[in-house]
């Protein structure tokens, strides 16, 4: 006797502990397979581009903030660049190195926010997600150091950034990189080596390399897949090209790669910190700029490797005191154009992995 | 470095494919023709000296007497850059070809593009607003949207 089946469709969200924010997902079921899969998005869309049309260039700044919240130094890094390439104007190579070294604590802030939560959806429920926010939790304190803030940052200034680094910074920053290989090497003997993680993660969720170039994906998701792609290197911005540091790939592009590829750039990140120590000149921190920067009528667009991907700004003047317009090139949104191809002919709890491992956040992606 | 590629090359080879697609060029970027955006974006994809398969961003900026949409394409292969730009001057009603035949990554930013600019793209297999809700009256950012009446959900 054959029993007869049809789909059902269910709502994932819009509030959900694994959808890391207000997102929601239309899956359509077959018994336990994923057959079809819509995002809905827009629940936290707060009109930044609008709003930015509305502030003067400086302004901007706190708005950035407020997209990726998990990384904000690098959102910063990426609008402050795009407004200098549109005014012309020049950074103290000192500032560049508090720049990079920020936006490096920012990059593993977020990879251990990625790898916590994708843990968290594997089943591994908050305890492995507490020791990779323990470790946030020191980089959170450094940046309480340099500006006061621990999330919402506006660290970076248009020429610059907006004071030097206070005296106990630096022992202070020393310490957590002699500190952090060790744990990394603890979370990566509880993790890579698992078996229930291995076998829920290998091959779950696999992107080829030429589907990934064509749906723009970038960050880790694209390494992933074995593309060797990073802006760091590509086309690089501030000193980066000074400085000597790997880009991890991956092989197969599943759920597995994407992990492994970002817990290896937190190494990599490490090393590019060190660096930064060794050569930073004593110098100025900010370019003199005028309070109301006025770049001439034109556009520009600059982009920096975030933590999820290419972050870029588009930005148009028309030669007054506000953005014309101000276009977020946003890694998170981007990176969901693929989301239905990844999902379809997984189960449930493999569809929660597999978002999971995306590692978007809904501030950016409805921004 | 990621340079530009070379526009003028890039200008000849489309004059002799596809006439009239280039309307002006400039140091690093294209106007082109609007009507004839899909071809050059399919051939700027596929040809062997370019092979820009990577299509960074679309947006489109209002500049009250047209909107502008402006493409920033790739090529890995290369590491070279090319924007095109190309003007709309339909205020009411204004459409182009949607490009997610070419470039997949093309799908969610030309939807977000329609939610808050209101100008279609043809062809795309899911026209819906993507931001905002359906019947949310208006498209923000264009420049005569000022948003200061209350839309419930």
């Amino acid at each position: 006797m054959t029993l007869r089946t049809e789909p059902i469709t269910i709502n994932l969200g819009p509030q959900h502990p694994s959808t890391h924010g207000v997102f929601r997902l239309r899956v359509t079921f077959d018994g336990e397979i994923v057959v079809d899969a819509e995002p809905v998005l827009g629940y936290l869309h707060r009109g930044s581009e609008k709003l930015a049309e509305s502030r003067t260039f400086v302004q901007v700044v706190t708005l950035t903030d407020r997209m990726d919240y998990t990384s904000s130094m690098t959102n910063n890094q990426a609008y402050v660049l795009t407004v200098e390439k549109l005014a012309g104007i020049e950074v103290p190579e000192r500032a560049q190195y508090i720049r990079v070294i920020s936006a490096e604590l920012s990059r593993i802030s977020s990879h251990l926010m990625a790898t916590g939560f994708l843990l968290n959806d594997l089943g591994a429920f908050a305890t492995p997600l507490m020791y990779c926010f323990r470790e946030r939790e020191r980089i959170l304190d450094l940046f309480e150091m340099l500006c006061g803030a621990r999330i919402t940052l506006s660290f970076m200034r248009p020429g610059g950034i907006f004071q030097d680094t206070p005296e106990d910074f630096w022992p202070a920053l020393t310490d957590f990189i002699s500190n952090f290989p060790k744990y990394l090497d603890e979370l990566e003997t509880l993790i890579t080596g698992n078996e229930v993680v291995l076998a829920r993660t290998n091959d779950v969720g696999v992107i080829s390399p030429s589907d990934a170039i064509n749906a723009s994906l970038s960050g880790p998701m694209l390494r992933a897949t074995g593309v060797e792609w990073d802006l760091r290197k590509a086309d690089p911005y501030e000193i980066y090209d000074r400085l000597e540091f790997d880009v991890p790939i991956g092989s197969k592009g599943d759920t597995f790669d994407r992990y492994f590829v970002r817990v290896q750039e937190m190494r990599e990140s490490l090393k590019i910190i060190a660096q930064c120590i060794r050569d930073i000149p004593i110098g100025p921190i900010k370019t003199e700029t005028p309070f109301f920067v006025r770049p001439a009528a034109g556009d520009a667009y600059a982009a920096v490797e975030g933590p999820k991907g290419e972050l870029g700004f588009y930005l148009v003047s028309d030669g007054g005191i506000a953005p014309y317009r101000c276009k977020v090139r946003a890694p998170s949104f981007i990176n969901l154009t693929l989301l239905k191809e990844m999902l379809v002919g997984w189960k449930m709890g493999d569809l929660i992995t597999i978002f999971g491992s995306i590692d978007i956040v809904l501030g950016e992606v409805d921004r | 470095m990621t340079r530009v590629v070379d526009t003028i090359k890039v200008v000849e080879l489309l004059e002799a494919e596809i006439s009239g697609s280039i309307l002006e060029h400039g140091q690093n970027e294209l106007f082109v023709d609007p009507n004839k955006i899909f071809e050059i974006a399919a051939l700027l994809k596929d040809h062997e000296t370019l092979e820009l398969g990577y299509l960074t961003s679309i947006t489109a900026v209002d500049y009250i007497e047209y909107f502008q949409i402006v493409y920033h394409l790739l090529s890995m292969k290369f590491n070279r850059s090319l924007i095109l730009k190309t003007n709309l001057y339909n205020r009411q009603n204004p459409s182009i070809q949607s490009l997610t035949r070419v470039w997949k990554g093309a799908e969610l930013q030309e939807r977000e593009i329609w939610d808050l600019f209101g100008i279609k793209f043809n062809e795309h297999p899911n026209m819906k607003r993507v931001l905002l809700w359906e019947g949310f009256q208006g498209h923000p950012l264009r420049k005569d949207f000022l948003g200061q009446e209350e839309q419930k959900i």
